[in-house]
């Protein structure tokens, strides 16, 4: 698997030297050991777990990389988005195996074995070396293609002819199996079941039934099917973005038909690009209301696409697009067009999702009360397409100054403070960014604790703000960290600048 | 072609930039009223960057006055750092209810522009307020004329808030200047409402050059004119504390 990875990420490296022996390495507990070893290197006598000077020492042609346990699983999830392809349920079975469940979807390829066939010469292209099996349970299937049996009439008789090994019990249980002399699933099979639970422990006898069909053990996939799905499968890859779009706004408009059907509108549209290499590029657009205007959709994704840090890649051309609706919500037949503020307020949905598209939804905000009295966090800033929150505002007093900054700085920022203070009051003088303010009125002191009740161990120190003018009018909310009695010198700060 | 009389009410809707009040005069202090009108481009100067909160409370109390909401606003990542990001209560505090507003920051100056050009051209926003930090180089007249088309086709209120920047010339229908001005205390020298002094830096066909002291009134979501006397401190103490530093001298030899 990480020499597949690395073959894929770096084919330089494998220009004329595909038979060098290559090993991965990784550090445990202070000695490097070799993890992960190619055929080659297997032929030439190293093995997991020699450290990394006996290998050099054994076959001085040996390449090393450093083993990266996080990109294979990357990688493997990169590929278990291109087996999307196949099969709408995809489960990962780390650290190098896929299970897909074929039911139902393998006519589409010429029954099991074109399916089989598909994926070979598809891996193939990519330089993947796969080993394929099917089963009734994803046991079976994953039992079958790990550990190679002997050949067999069905997959029963297969199963009981693979190794012991392939009930995946830990290392004591398999070496007291073997001890027992059962060496195959078939041997083990042979006993009755009550005898090898109490023998070799629950776990043997509950490995033994899933691999058999007894149990059932379900599948995990990646990712829930989305509710409404269309693809389209091409006969010559597409390579061309332009057509890319016409294929998009077509499968647009089937999802808005069925979406019609049901009354219902998509808020989360995912478009998923299978490159004929078995690479996927996933477009995702969000709308703050439910939508089935494929020109609308369209644009979005357009300007997805145009956001992108990487340009679209189409390789050799898509062969697969598929468009999930992730997430629908009812929208009646006729949008309601009569008041004027509907269509207005329409308009500025749209353009939020417009510029959540090109931005990122993040960047487009809205403020929300927040109870706290905290200042920093007596808002909450949300992405414009989320509902609110339910709180209130609380409103001024009529003839009542700003008594809150329009400006907030988070975290408050140091000011020094000059010139001498009186105990309750704010500084004559202070300097803040390196500019001089002198104080000419001031209102204060608005005494804010810390929020005690959130921190067991000990409180924050208590804020009094103070809202201060200086000579040019300038009006800053500056606070002072922490009461006298408190501490020693209390520093000053300067939290947000009055309108 | 343009009907006549349309672009006849057009020209007249450009030059009634500033409505004049009662007795028509702006420099009086009595009857004044800024009220920038909608559907066109206009700039707001905060001349250097401890203005900043001064622009903002101009450009928001401008799209008050006229009711111009929902307001789009606009804003850099180099705005959201330096001056500190805005706050819902202190918007509460100004007049504005923050559900009619939505805040959206940008990278940069060049998607600055772009954005503000989407929302001139959104006729369901009231205001869009674009707020830059420093050189806004993508803000030129080519820039400043696309959005100043887009919020009349719209019916926009466009806002260009520049804080700490050159001015470089534009298709704004008016610019303005704006600095903070000492508040007229309440009881026990507590500071009151917000004052600007303004200045009329550029109209497009009208005389410019005026100044004026203002104050916000929240109540009645307008600028009051607001008496001089404002200024507590003597004239040349004010200037001494804290004025601009004078320029280098390069001393002879």
């Amino acid at each position: 698997m990480p020499i597949e990875r690395l073959r894929a990420r770096r084919p330089h490296l494998f220009v004329a030297r595909d038979e060098a022996p290559i090993a991965f390495a990784e550090s445990v507990g202070g000695a490097i050991r070799l993890a992960a070893l190619n055929a080659r290197a297997v032929a030439a006598g190293l093995s997991v777990g020699l450290t990394l000077a006996d290998a050099r020492a054994r076959v001085p042609e040996v390449e090393i990389f450093p083993h990266d346990p996080a990109a294979d699983a990357d990688w493997l999830e990169r590929l278990a988005e291109g087996a999307r392809r196949y099969s709408p349920a995809v489960a990962l079975d780390p650290p190098q195996g896929l299970v897909l469940d074929s039911g139902g979807v393998d006519h589409l390829f010429g029954g099991e074995r074109g399916l089989a066939e598909d994926i070979e010469t598809r891996m193939a292209r990519r330089g993947l070396i796969v080993r394929l099996a099917y089963g009734d349970t994803p046991e079976a299937a994953r039992a079958l293609a790990r550990h190679a049996g002997a050949p067999a009439p069905d997959e029963m008789g297969a199963i009981r002819r693979l190794p012991v090994a392939a009930l995946e019990l830990d290392e004591d249980a398999c070496a007291a199996l073997i001890a027992a002399g059962l060496k195959s699933v078939g041997d083990v099979l042979a006993r009755p079941m009550a005898t090898i639970a109490a023998r070799f422990g629950r776990e043997a006898a509950t490995a033994l039934r899933r691999l058999t069909g007894e149990e059932d053990s379900p599948l995990t996939p990646r990712v829930v099917a989305a509710p409404i799905g269309v693809e389209r499968r091409f006969a010559e890859p597409v390579a061309r973005t332009e057509h890319m779009l016409g294929v998009l706004e077509d499968l647009t408009a089937e999802a808005a038909r069925v979406l019609e059907e049901r009354h219902e509108g998509g808020r989360r549209w995912d478009a998923r690009l299978f490159r004929s290499d078995g690479e996927v590029q996933h477009l995702r657009v969000e709308t703050g209301q439910p939508t089935r205007d494929p020109a609308v959709l369209l644009r979005l994704f357009r300007e997805r696409i145009e956001a992108l840090a990487d340009p679209l890649d189409p390789g050799f051309g898509y062969d697969l697009m598929r468009l999930d609706v992730g997430l629908a919500e009812k929208l009646d037949a006729v949008q309601l067009r009569l008041e004027g503020g509907e269509a207005k307020s329409e308009a500025v949905a749209a353009l939020i999702d417009r510029l959540g598209t090109r931005l990122g939804r993040e960047r487009v905000r809205r403020i929300h009360p927040r109870d706290s009295h905290m200042p920093e966090q007596a808002e909450l800033l949300l992405p414009a397409t989320d509902p609110a929150p339910k709180a209130e505002w609380t409103r001024p007093e009529p003839g009542e100054p700003p008594l809150r900054p329009i400006h907030l700085f988070d975290p408050p920022q140091p000011i020094e403070s000059l010139a001498a203070e009186t105990p309750d009051g704010p500084p004559a003088r202070f300097r803040w960014r390196r500019k001089m303010h002198d104080v000419a009125r001031a209102e204060g002191p608005e005494r804010i604790a810390g929020e005690w009740w959130r921190r067991a161990d000990m409180a924050p120190p208590t804020r009094d703000y103070y809202r201060v003018e200086d000579v040019r009018g300038r009006r800053f909310w500056i606070f002072r960290h922490g009461l006298y009695t408190e501490t020693e010198r209390p520093r000053w700060y300067v939290h947000g600048l009055f309108a | 072609m343009e009907e006549p009389f349309a672009l006849i009410d057009r020209l007249r809707r450009a030059a009634a930039l500033v409505a004049p009040g009662d007795d028509g005069g702006m420099a009086s202090g009595r009857g004044f009223e800024v009220r920038l009108a909608a559907a066109q481009l206009h700039e707001i100067h905060a001349l250097s960057e401890g203005e900043a909160a001064s622009g903002a409370g101009l450009a928001l109390g401008c799209a008050l006055t006229v009711g111009a909401r929902p307001i789009l606003w606009l804003r850099t990542e180099a705005a959201e750092r330096q001056g500190g990001r805005l706050h819902g209560p202190g918007l509460v505090a100004m007049g504005l209810d923050p559900a009619d507003l939505v805040v959206v920051v940008v990278a940069d100056d060049a998607a600055l522009l772009r954005a503000a050009a989407d929302g001139a051209r959104c006729p369901g926003l009231g205001t869009v307020i674009a707020e830059g930090w420093g050189a806004m180089r993508g803000l030129d007249l080519t820039a400043s004329r696309r959005l100043m088309l887009a919020a009349e086709a719209s019916g926009v209120l466009m806002l260009v808030l520049r804080v700490g920047g050159q001015v470089v010339p534009s298709a704004a229908a008016t610019r303005w200047s704006v600095a903070s001005a000492p508040s007229r205390a309440l009881a026990a020298e507590a500071p009151g409402a917000p004052a600007y002094d303004l200045e009329l830096l550029r109209r497009r066909g009208g005389p410019a050059g005026a100044r004026w002291r203002v104050e916000w009134n929240r109540d009645t979501q307008s600028f009051d004119p607001a008496p001089l006397s404002g200024a507590r401190l003597p004239l040349v103490a004010d200037r001494a504390v804290a004025g601009p530093a004078p320029a280098p001298v390069r001393g002879a030899g």
